[in-house]
């Protein structure tokens, strides 16, 4: 079967069987392996991508759910010229990550609350990421770092 | 030698936040791990596992199983013949699959291996195994009782690479796995003389570290030796495993370790690797062993412990005495928790000056999932009831609890733990910021509560470890380094020390990590020891790089060695000066080539004494108990690392607020649970994580700075210390709040609305 998808602001067609969820076509067929698994049960936030701009967890997601849709993984958020956004600067810049591997879904996340609510208070943050676990970091750092990309992305408009 | 910055405020590279090397692919999700490589012609396994907690395997019928489409092989404890299948760095008890019998619910019995990870999985329902249920033993105190059966049965002798000087307690015929003793001064008659005491029963429970990625491990066995990538943190631990496994040379044993998905302990020593090597072994291809996050859960977990602890003070408010008798439960193989137990055992007197102690601690096999390694390694198990009775004491003689404590804490230089190293932080100061931190003086509103603990460890495991240096024609740098980068920054950290001593930018020094066919050898990336031991080396070997430069410097210049000046990032002699570049360029009459610093760290020198450093922190908190539901939340946290002195001072306050915040977890709710022999909250649904929304509001954290430390500039481990006191610093902080004593983790609401419930009847 055929499966075609906007894939980082590219129309894309990929083979795939009925049963691959999204997280596996990315990774597997894809060899988008920014999506990370973790829990496989849409608990964690790891493997969150955004469809149609908003956060969703590919590990339970059927990957023909996604036909025809916009799906942004974090491969697509820098600009092709390499400049990250605003949120994956922060992310560096406020050290809101350790090892890693909650990140690419982290930042997704935290992209679309910056899209849906541009000056989020620390409450608002907490509520809309309450979805995504970090194990490392304590979560202040990565709290610190939605804040300060706030801030730029109000500054840049 | 350069003109060397030494005291806090000189340094260029060293104790700044420079950005994370690690940054911008971790961001970008270029960053490599193990789930993310693949081989060509890898296959995919899937493990099949045991339903029962004890039972002789009788059968085991894997042709259906075998003969279905897509599927390479299957194999069982039957099938490893050729190989010595058991292993262990401190016990060799632990098969890489089950033979002969099961010893808990979930253990590896046959592996299937297939084109992809479906047909493997697919596969599993169709292998047989027949099985004769054993009686299973539980607890410690099922373990003792007199008609236990035992777990093993075979005598195993102790690992070379145990990591501690006693014999191993495995195998004699009990179910007891290991025992650890420590004792000084007069206890029975300190207690007699004793101004208050206070005594009690603990229990600290088995949790997991929840690490997002699970185990992982591609196994590559052909003609020229064993390949494996994997999610190990000791990948040097784990060659010596497989070597003795497959009977091959070392040079023939290959771990790489791309980056870790978090480690916290958890991925220390062997875990999963065996088993991928030997799926490998006999599909004759690579195979990918990916577990689950429930798979994972049955893999490893934390030691829980019960303790007897009783605590004197004399008429002057000084602690006199302390005497505690541990059981701790060790599940179906000793993995790393001889060390656990053993270290455990001297973390019960930490960080108090006691002149009368003994300590008794004996771990036990039960039909579990296997306990090991889990940050703070056995502290946090016995920090609960010190902290606990420290609070108690306080409390029972009309002491302010804070106070108490800084007229107890070890002092700097002080030999408070018998033929160890003397006490190398400074606790006075480290509580004395924690409190402040929290407002310790300021009026309480109601329902509220708050604690400062600490916690001292003999910290940074064994001193062994190498590295090169590598100083390029360009001046660029790479280094060769053992150790691995779990999150915690040792790519970050590592470089700015070579930049630091070389004089380069930070931006032009690399690391190569954790391949144990390049990099030379470190035992292990934990213990809280890569900055210090990996931290020493790369500063010895740069400078080492710098003496073989300046010798080629003298024959570029065609002057005496003694002539020339090392300076910051080159040479001087007279009025010329040549940096790095230059003189490699010119030595060799070509822009290429380069000079290789190398250092050795042994127990000897400066590491003669262990342990290697004294991993002390500070945690304060304000709770608010809610009387109604008994449901706990931090208001407020503060974190005090003893860190001698920060290499990166974000990095090194982001390991205190990680360890802390699991530390929080298992304070109020992280808590494996098993019912029978079933774990019953073996995922993420119903094993509860630190979350945003369980975040203290008001968070500080601080360094403590003093150059104490033997590691470089003064530095010294951190990073699992503030997780020690967290649970006990809870229990204290309720106590205070509402007036009821808990005396085990987690303090669930339950366990505090039912103490609240009970003290008022």
């Amino acid at each position: 079967m055929k499966l075609s998808f906007n894939l980082n602001g590219r129309p894309i067609e990929v083979e795939y069987e009925h049963q691959e969820t999204l997280a596996e076509v990315l990774r597997e067929r894809l060899n988008l392996t920014g999506t990370k698994i973790s829990c496989e049960v849409q608990v964690c936030g790891a493997c969150t991508v955004l469809i149609d701009g908003l956060p969703v967890s590919s590990c339970t997601l059927l990957a023909y759910e996604a036909r025809e849709r916009n799906v942004v993984t974090i491969e697509g958020l820098a600009k092709p010229d390499g400049a990250l956004h605003p949120v994956q600067q922060a992310f560096i810049d406020e050290f809101a990550f350790q090892c890693g591997f909650c990140t690419p879904g982290m930042i997704l996340a935290a992209k679309a609350l910056l899209d849906e609510n541009p000056k989020p208070s620390r409450e608002e943050i907490v509520h809309y990421m309450d979805g995504n676990i970090c194990r490392c970091t304590g979560y202040v750092p990565i709290v610190r770092a939605i804040q300060k990309a706030a801030q730029k992305l109000s500054n840049e408009k | 030698m350069s003109q060397k910055a030494g005291k806090k405020g000189e340094f260029h590279v060293v104790n700044h936040s420079v950005p994370r090397r690690d940054g911008r692919a971790k961001v970008t999700g270029k960053a490599t791990y193990v789930s993310d490589v693949k081989l060509t012609g890898m296959a995919y396994a899937k493990v099949l596992r045991s339903p029962y907690a004890h039972a002789k395997i009788l059968s085991i019928d894997a042709s259906g199983a075998a003969s279905r489409p897509g599927i390479y092989c299957v194999i069982t404890g039957n099938d490893l013949e050729g190989l010595d299948p058991y292993y262990g760095h401190a016990v060799k008890d632990h098969p890489l699959l089950a033979i002969g019998k099961v010893r808990y619910v979930g253990e590896p019995v046959a592996a299937a291996v297939a084109v992809d990870e479906r047909t493997a999985f697919e596969a599993l329902e169709h292998i047989e195994v027949k099985y004769e249920e054993l009686k299973a033993v539980l607890t410690p105190e099922d373990a003792i009782a007199k008609d236990a059966p035992l777990l093993h049965e075979k005598k195993f002798e102790a690992g070379a690479l145990r990591g501690f000087e006693g014999e191993v307690a495995a195998g004699r015929g009990t179910n007891i796995c290991q025992e650890a003793h420590i004792k000084w001064g007069d206890v029975e008659a300190a207690f007699k003389k004793a101004a208050a005491v206070v005594e009690g029963e603990y229990y600290f429970p088995m949790t997991y570290a929840y690490a997002m990625e699970a185990y992982v491990a591609i196994a590559d066995v052909n003609d020229n030796g064993v390949t494996v990538y994997s999610s190990a943190q000791h990948p040097f631990m784990v060659r010596h495993d497989l070597k003795s496994i497959f009977n091959l040379p070392v040079s023939q044993v290959r771990l790489i370790v791309p980056f870790v998905g978090g480690g916290y302990g958890s991925k220390s020593y062997t875990k999963i690797e065996p088993l991928a090597a030997a799926c490998s072994w006999k599909a004759k291809r690579p195979v990918k062993l990916q577990l689950t996050i429930e798979e994972a859960m049955l893999t490893t977990r934390s030691d829980d412990a019960y303790t007897w602890m009783r605590t004197a003070v004399n008429a002057d408010g000084k602690i006199i005495a302390r005497q505690a008798r541990i059981y701790m439960n060790t599940g179906a193989y000793a993995e790393n928790s001889p060390l656990v137990v053993e270290k455990s055992t001297n973390r019960c007197v930490g960080p108090y000056s006691i002149p009368n102690v003994q300590i008794d601690n004996c771990s036990f096999y039960t039909n579990t999932v296997p306990a090991s390694s889990y940050r703070g390694f056995g502290c946090a198990q016995v920090t609960l009831p010190g902290e606990s009775q420290i609070d108690e004491l306080a409390a029972k003689i009309g002491k302010d609890p804070y106070e108490f404590r800084l007229a107890n804490v070890a002092k700097p230089g002080e030999e408070f733990f018998p033929k160890m190293r003397s006490f190398d932080g400074t606790l006075k100061e480290d509580l004395d910021i924690a409190a402040k931190a929290i407002g310790w003086k300021e009026p309480l509103a109601k329902g509220r509560g708050r604690s400062v603990a600490c916690s001292g460890s003999d910290a940074g495991a064994y001193p062994l470890t190498s590295t090169a240096v590598r100083v390029h024609a360009d001046g660029s740098v790479t280094i060769l380094t053992g150790s691995t980068e779990l999150g915690q920054g040792s790519h970050t950290v590592i470089p700015q020390i070579a930049a630091e001593e070389l004089g380069v930018p930070f931006e032009n020094v690399h690391v190569v990590s954790s391949d144990t066919a390049i990099t030379p050898y470190d035992r292990s990336t934990g213990a809280s020891r890569t900055t210090t031991l990996m931290g020493s080396a790369v500063l010895e070997a740069s400078r080492e790089a710098i003496q073989q430069m300046v010798v080629m410097a003298a024959d570029v210049l065609k002057v005496k060695v003694e002539q020339i000046q090392a300076i910051r990032g080159g040479v001087r002699c007279g009025e010329a000066q040549l940096n790095w570049s230059e003189v490699i360029s010119k030595f060799y009459g070509l822009p290429d080539g380069e000079v290789i610093g190398r250092s050795y760290i042994r127990k000897s020198g400066k590491f003669a004494q262990l342990p290697v450093f004294w991993e002390t922190a500070c945690t304060g908190v304000e709770v608010s108990v809610d009387q109604e539901t008994g449901k706990i939340a931090v208001e407020k946290l503060a974190t005090v690392g003893d860190v001698g002195l920060a290499i990166n001072p974000a990095l090194a306050e982001g390991q205190d607020l990680g360890a802390a915040t699991m530390g929080m977890g298992i304070g109020l709710f992280e808590e494996l649970i098993y019912q029978g022999p079933q774990l019953m909250n073996g995922s993420i649904l119903d094993y509860r994580l630190p979350r945003f929304s369980d975040l203290p509001k008001q968070v500080e954290l601080h360094l403590v700075e003093n150059q104490d430390g033997v590691g470089p500039y003064g530095a010294k481990g951190g990073g699992e210390a503030s997780l020690n006191s967290m649970a006990a610093n809870i229990a204290n902080a309720v106590e205070r709040a509402v007036g009821v004593r808990i005396r085990s983790a987690p303090l669930t609401p339950e366990k505090v609305w039912r103490a609240l419930k009970e003290r008022k009847q």
